[in-house]
């Protein structure tokens, strides 16, 4: 029997708000190649053999943070995950736990633009400096200790393994810690303070139970558990500090 | 339907339409932007930019190579007088996105670092390892987030621009979550959409690159210039065509046939060293690289893969931990998707379909001929890449043009009165019918993905690497028959939230229109001149009748008109394209014969 003519069965959780109560799975049978990922196999689907598939997908290469999706209960990036690690077995394919589904693979993230944007992700320079005086220096060392937490790429992986994200929607959560972090100890950065209000907060980093499946799903190595950990310090030396202070903690 | 006014439009969230729209906000806070995306910013393909930008940043180097590099790239295509503001442009675009937080690769001593990159006379591409679009995009998209007068519109599909009085006045778009249309009103439009590399079937680019905004301006009368020339990257994955940087060849990676041997020596690039030298072996220009492939293939020099021919990206010599430093990315997609580990074994590549040189006629100001519209980035064709774009140039141009043309819509913005929105609104209800008849018509029989595949198939045929008539006549006609199939098509799917199969539809229809643009330009292009080769009597370049930009003009229900347009010339006149060391002999005449 030829490559070609060997397939396997994809289940892929189904919901459309326009007709169904609730999610309902549904089995298709795919062609299959050693080097066909989960995503090219969904694609497949939707290709031939049921246009109104809906998942949101763009780079194949792991880098847009489009499709993450359960794979067999495990958030993954389709694009980056492959059939052959499955077959001859049947692979489940569902949305990204702890967010609402819109439709089929695609969830709705608002959620998390809004924390996003919440945590001032941009340099609130420590000293203003014009273009004329060109870059600021930042040596190797100082790159290092931020360029891990600045290499997520939002793919929401993270939330999905998050079981705290599961219990309170409004955790401000592993991704968005790490890219407030990345802010927090880039050398040009002074905005440390204003963002750790939110660190603080009662939707903050003391909401993480430690489980450390964030970092272990993350498919850039960002470590996001690292940042949540390394703000709790602070926050707490922050905590301790505001009554050592005037003005509170963290200047 | 619900309808938004705003002063200034961007269609694209990309890295052109961010830059854009801080530029608007920067320089008019009054202004009230409307960025449209049919993405979230950050999941646009910018993100997948690797190796770097360029921009002068050495005491060796000079604002002159920069031009030099490029005019002589783009095979003497460019617009001189626009790659002139462009190379004066780069440095201090890019350290403004240094001051923006962007995490720019460091010397020693903590300024930003530089490599080589093909067909650059100096090293000048800033880095931020091999990730250099993903954090360009997000540097910009968390900045733009400081702009309170940006309202995005995040994953709305843009399906039409509003014309009306001789100017564009708005654009009329498809909310994905909910299948509403809605009216966003403006006195400036600005596209930013990116380019059109997936008309093509092996490509680098990601799903979203289907040439929107090029097929909004074309329908609207904007000429598309310079469609034929689509440029080959030499080093991709052979199936998903992903991309394997340039910066693997300035780090000093090689490129070897079947038999070891470093081919590229045999082409004009020659003589083969063991270190990288610029403007030459792998530093050579894209199109001369891809090109000296297809000649190995005819050789049978080629490896035989499951996805056609193959050489190797040779990268085992840098040692496992420069790979690690330098090309992280590089590692892991050679691991994950090839499990070749390039440290011990070399990278089986093949050239694929990267970029678009040509796009939406804009002059340096990034205006288009239709009053009120801008387009920046790949999408537009302001006439710094010719007829071959250098690599890093690309994400140079995004900052450096997005900044322009944020400033100069802002500034047409505030010379026009606010338009007659009722009569936008009747035009938009048209639009919304037109486009809602795409998914409820019935009685239709074929499939878009199939009509998208017989597109794909026919443009790598008739349109790459080398070119014939008889196969470019053949991809005109199939991309003739596609665009009389394409109103035959049915949509399984009718529904309104997150209708995909709808907006692939409507994608598809704009790709089918660029892809006519390209092709009937391509055979009308009667010689050879960097990313255009042909092999049927016209294999020289032609300065007599060819030095000159071809314009496609859309022609409803039929095969676009083709015209040409003058090519700007200042200080650099057409000369020899060589490299290697036929390059640095011709460049030393050359300067003998100015003394």
């Amino acid at each position: 029997m030829s490559e070609s003519q060997k397939t396997i069965e994809i289940e892929v959780l189904r919901y459309h708000p326009e007709k169904d109560k609730e999610p309902h799975k549904q089995v298709f049978e795919v062609p299959f190649t050693d080097d066909m990922s989960v995503l090219q196999g969904v694609q497949y689907i939707k290709d031939y053999l049921d246009g109104s598939l809906s998942f949101r997908w763009s780079c194949r290469m792991a880098i847009c943070g489009s499709c993450g999706m359960m794979i067999n209960g495990e958030p993954s990036l389709s694009c980056q995950t492959f059939l052959r690690d499955f077959y001859p077995a049947r692979v489940r394919v569902e949305a990204l736990s702890h967010f609402p589904i819109e439709r089929d693979l695609v969830v709705n993230i608002e959620g998390f633009i809004e924390k996003l944007e919440s945590i001032q992700p941009y340099i609130i320079p420590k000293e203003p400096r014009t273009l004329a005086q060109g870059e600021y220096l930042q040596t190797p060392e100082q790159l290092n200790a931020y360029e891990q937490f600045s290499s997520c790429i939002n793919c929401l992986l993270c939330y999905a393994a998050c079981p705290q994200f599961g219990l309170n929607p409004s955790f401000i959560g592993p991704a968005a810690t790490a890219l407030l972090h990345r802010y927090n100890v880039d050398s040009r950065d002074g905005g440390k303070a204003e963002r750790m209000e939110l660190v603080n907060s009662e939707e903050g980093v003391f909401n993480c139970t430690a489980v450390g499946y964030c970092s272990e799903v993350c498919p850039k190595q960002v470590d996001p558990a690292n940042a949540v950990n390394q703000n709790k310090t602070n926050s707490a030396a922050d905590y301790f500090l505001r009554f050592l202070t005037p003005k509170g903690g963290a200047k | 339907m619900e309808m938004y006014k705003a002063d200034v439009v961007i269609v694209g969230g990309g890295g052109a339409g961010l830059r854009a729209a801080i530029a608007v906000a920067e320089s008019d806070p009054t202004l009230k932007i409307a960025l449209v995306s049919k993405v979230y910013p950050m999941r646009s393909h910018t993100v997948s930019a690797e190796g770097g930008s360029a921009g002068v940043k050495l005491a060796t180097d000079s604002l002159e190579y920069h031009f030099n590099d490029t005019v002589g790239g783009g095979d003497w295509l460019c617009e001189q007088d626009v790659v002139e503001y462009f190379v004066g442009q780069c440095a201090e675009e890019l350290t403004q996105l240094e001051h923006w937080g962007c995490p720019w690769s460091r010397t020693p001593d903590g300024h930003v670092n530089v490599r080589a990159f093909g067909g650059m006379k100096i090293e000048r591409t800033w880095f931020a390892a091999d990730k250099t679009g993903f954090h360009m995009l997000h540097t910009l998209f968390q900045t733009s987030i400081k702009y309170p007068s940006i309202k995005r519109f995040d994953e709305h599909f843009c399906v039409d621009l509003v014309v009306e009085d001789g100017r564009v006045q708005g654009v009329v778009a498809i909310e994905i979550a909910s299948g509403e249309f809605m009216l966003v009103e403006a006195r400036s439009v600005i596209i930013a959409t990116g380019g059109a590399g997936r008309v093509f079937r092996e490509n680098t680019n990601g799903g979203v690159v289907t040439g929107d905004g090029m097929a909004l301006a074309y329908r609207h009368g904007v000429p598309l210039r310079d469609m034929e020339f689509v440029q080959y990257h030499p080093t991709c994955m052979p199936g998903t065509g992903l991309l394997f940087t340039e910066a693997c060849r300035g780090e000093g990676g090689f490129l070897v046939n079947k038999d070891g041997y470093r081919y590229l020596q045999d082409y004009g690039l020659g003589p083969a060293e063991p270190t990288p030298r610029n403007k030459a072996m792998e530093l050579g220009p894209r199109d001369r690289l891809s090109q000296a492939f297809w000649h190995e293939q005819q050789k049978g020099r080629t490896i035989e893969g499951k996805h056609g021919s193959v050489v190797h990206l040779d990268l085992r010599h840098l040692g496992h931990a420069k790979l690690r430093e330098r090309l992280p990315q590089i590692c892991e997609l050679a691991e994950q998707f090839l499990g070749v580990d390039p440290a011990l074994a070399p990278i089986p590549i093949r050239p694929a379909v990267h970029y678009t040189m040509g796009g939406i006629l804009v002059d340096g100001l990034c205006a288009a001929p239709l009053p009120g519209l801008y387009a920046a980035g790949e999408c537009s064709s302001v006439g710094i890449h010719g007829a071959n774009r250098l690599g890093s140039n690309s994400l140079s141009e995004l900052l450096v043009f997005g900044k322009v043309a944020g400033v100069e819509a802002a500034r047409f913005a505030r010379s026009v009165a606010p338009g007659n929105s009722a009569s936008l609104l009747k035009q938009a209800q048209a639009v919304e019918q037109r486009v809602v008849g795409l998914k409820t018509k019935s009685g239709g029989t074929e499939r878009i993905a199939t009509l998208r595949k017989e597109m794909a198939q026919t443009m790598e045929d008739g349109c790459g690497i080398y070119r014939l008539a008889a196969t470019m006549q053949a991809t005109c006609d199939k991309l003739d028959e596609l665009k009389a199939r394409f109103r035959n098509i049915n949509l399984e799917d009718k529904s309104s939230v997150w209708n995909t199969e709808w907006l692939l539809a409507i994608e598809l229809e704009y790709q089918i229109d660029v892809a006519q643009s390209m092709a009937y330009s391509a055979i009308n292009r009667r010689e050879s001149r960097g990313a255009h080769q042909r092999l049927d009597g016209f294999e020289q370049r032609d300065d007599v009748n060819f030095l000159t930009h071809s314009q496609a003009h859309y022609v409803a229900d039929g095969a676009p008109r083709i015209d040409y347009g003058p090519v700007k010339i200042t200080k650099s006149q057409p000369g020899t394209r060589a490299y290697g060391a036929a390059g640095e002999k011709a460049e030393q005449e050359r300067k003998a014969s100015h003394v």
